[in-house]
């Protein structure tokens, strides 16, 4: 993070700019650190000590609140249909985005900036709004409290960043590529699939798995459109409300570790989101 | 034999024009060179022989078969672009061995075309390295090498030097035409450099706003242009320009006189290379205004009666500005154009 600020940041000139500068990145760090890091020692910490003051700085490496989910009843169930709807989500918004990604980087066509500006206004539209007709639609066709449904939604909110993602990533691959391929005797599909898909793959990948976050993090519309078969976020936001302090920890913890993991491994191709890839 | 014919080819980008009526020849195995400045259409014209680019009208014919509805996999063509557009997920052989694995060819074909093309561009040292491990000059050789190893009909090359540096493109000048030669393929080849088109070319087609202004040998187009722009846009200072006017029998040119051509026309324009004139006692009187020490000669800019004039001369000259020579031209080099179409007469 510090080299990012240091490399596009305005290089500070002072000693006293310099203290500036450093103490904010370290404030900005600690942001979003110190939370996590909280988390982190509660979840691993023994009831008594989490209801304790004043807080340790150290995890006990007590296991037991860890211990307790795994055998929590639901919590498997809860588990694997978020991994469901999160796979699900993950393959359709990249079959959907990635082609639209290809078009909008390949092609001129009428209103593709109208298109690119329609894409991000999907994310204008606040969930809860939708939350409600969604529902009574998805009763009537029957889909209410699938998995699929509920990956249909997730799907819809991934999408935006999945075709921005991969328009920008597309861009990157000069088009004298492909057309050296078409010359070489491949047709238009044949030289997507030799060069341009062996190029793109990397950052397909981490825009598949900044879908997948994207679906496991989101809550709103899981409590909203699933009873039986819910996720593990509507499943913990359910059960939770009421349980000691030390399991909300642990369930807070459960969530937040995979995806911040899934981030951290395809930080670099999210920069490419806003054209600023290191490739 | 792969003959090329355009015929009557056109290319509109919406209301733009971005050629127009091209026809044109190139007999087999010819070196085509396509100069022109940028924006000329040179490219687009050689992108749609490549079908990288559809024509608005008119066909293209290779080899006695009208090829410009075809895919540009099907048209027996290879080309080379200007960013090389080398395969970064593949080696050199695989990017040389590309076209050839495309055809299904077997692993022994491939391999022995892909060592030939490479030992022929020297490149067969870095065989299997990236394209990110070689060099701006090692990445040209390969794209040339990729497509040498096609066997094509046709190759179509696009600015293929003009990413090198001045040294090392004299250098690849040489051998491509050396090894395009030995190839005994057709070749197109897009420039705007006037150096590499001279030196490179069987033939140049000047081409200037989406036409071809005349396509001849090299020395034609340098000793004979058939137009205006092609005067003044072929040679390094190009030709100088100075109104006609009939004078009896003859033509003055700023009180000089000349013998020139049959005509109706009352002006023209006298055109003659700064290589071709000599100071003189009696000729065109010129006052110097710059003067430019270039080592094997002397570039001298003078001004005839507020037309810009230049003169090449002797490095041992030695003027000064505001001095006033008289310059006499070669008789058999001067060239005449009219004023109203811009046409060499």
């Amino acid at each position: 993070m510090s080299e990012t600020s240091s490399n596009n940041g305005a290089r500070p000139v002072g000693s006293g700019a310099k203290l500036v500068y450093v103490s904010s990145v370290v404030l900005l760090c600690a942001w979003v650190i110190v939370p996590i890091y909280f988390l982190l020692i509660n979840t691993l910490s023994s009831p008594e000590t989490v209801n304790s003051f004043p807080k340790s700085f150290f995890p006990e490496f007590d296991f037991g609140s860890l211990h307790f989910f795994a055998e929590f009843s639901g919590m498997i169930t809860a588990l694997k249909n978020s991994i469901t709807v999160a796979l699900l989500t993950m393959t359709m918004s990249i079959l959907i985005g990635a082609p639209a990604g290809y078009a909008l980087s390949r092609f001129d066509f009428v209103g593709k900036n109208l298109f690119r500006l329609l894409i991000l206004l999907t994310r204008a539209f606040p969930l809860p709004l939708l939350a409600l007709p969604l529902a009574v639609m998805f009763i009537q066709t029957g889909l209410d409290d699938t998995t699929f449904g509920l990956s249909l939604v997730h799907t819809t909110l991934a999408i935006p960043f999945s075709v921005l993602i991969t328009f920008s990533l597309f861009s990157g691959i000069p088009l004298e590529l492909e057309e050296a391929a078409w010359t070489l005797g491949c047709t238009r599909l044949s030289a997507f699939r030799k060069v341009v898909l062996p190029l793109i793959l990397p950052g397909i990948t981490a825009s598949a798995i900044f879908a997948f976050v994207i679906s496991w993090n989101e809550v709103f519309a899981a409590a909203v459109l699933t009873i039986e078969n819910r996720t593990l976020t509507a499943f913990l936001l359910q059960n939770l409300g009421t349980s000691p302090l030390h399991l909300k920890f642990a369930g807070g913890f459960i969530l937040v570790m995979p995806a911040l993991i899934f981030i951290f491994a395809v930080r670099k191709y999210l920069f490419a989101m806003w054209g600023i890839a290191n490739r | 034999m792969a003959e090329i014919e355009i015929k009557n080819v056109a290319k509109n980008f919406g209301a733009y024009e971005a050629l127009s009526d091209i026809n044109l020849t190139i007999a087999d195995q010819e070196f085509m060179v396509l100069l022109g400045a940028s924006g000329c259409g040179k490219s687009t014209l050689l992108r749609i022989i490549a079908g990288l680019e559809t024509a608005s009208s008119g066909e293209v014919w290779i080899g006695g078969k009208r090829i410009d509805h075809l895919a540009p996999k099907d048209r027996g063509i290879a080309m080379v672009f200007q960013n090389y557009a080398v395969f970064p997920h593949l080696t050199v052989f695989e990017n040389i061995g590309f076209g050839l694995r495309m055809k299904k060819l077997p692993n022994e074909v491939v391999r022995q075309r892909v060592e030939k093309v490479a030992e022929l561009m020297h490149i067969e040292m870095l065989l299997s390295r990236y394209s990110g491990e070689l060099s701006g000059g090692q990445r040209q050789r390969v794209a040339v090498a990729r497509a040498l190893a096609m066997e094509p009909d046709v190759i179509l090359m696009d600015e293929p030097l003009s990413n090198l540096d001045a040294l090392l493109r004299m250098e690849m000048r040489a051998e491509l035409k050396g090894v395009l030669a030995e190839s005994k393929t057709t070749a197109i080849y897009v420039t705007h450099d006037q150096v590499e088109a001279m030196s490179m070319a069987d033939r140049i087609s000047v081409m200037h706003q989406g036409k071809i202004i005349q396509a001849d040998t090299p020395i034609q187009v340098y000793r004979n242009p058939s137009a205006k722009f092609v005067a003044s846009f072929i040679g390094n200072p190009p030709m100088n320009f100075l109104p006609a006017s009939r004078s009896g029998t003859k033509w003055s040119v700023a009180g000089a006189k000349f013998t020139g051509p049959e005509t109706k026309i009352d002006i023209l324009e006298f055109a003659v290379r700064p290589e071709d004139l000599k100071s003189a006692d009696n000729g065109i009187c010129a006052t110097v205004k710059i003067v430019e020490p270039l080592g094997a000669h002397l570039l001298v800019t003078c001004t005839v009666e507020g037309h810009l004039f230049r003169v090449v001369m002797d490095s041992d000259t030695s003027l000064k500005t505001g001095q006033i020579i008289t310059l006499a031209p070669q008789a058999n080099r001067i060239r005449w154009f009219d004023p109203e179409t811009a046409l060499a007469l």
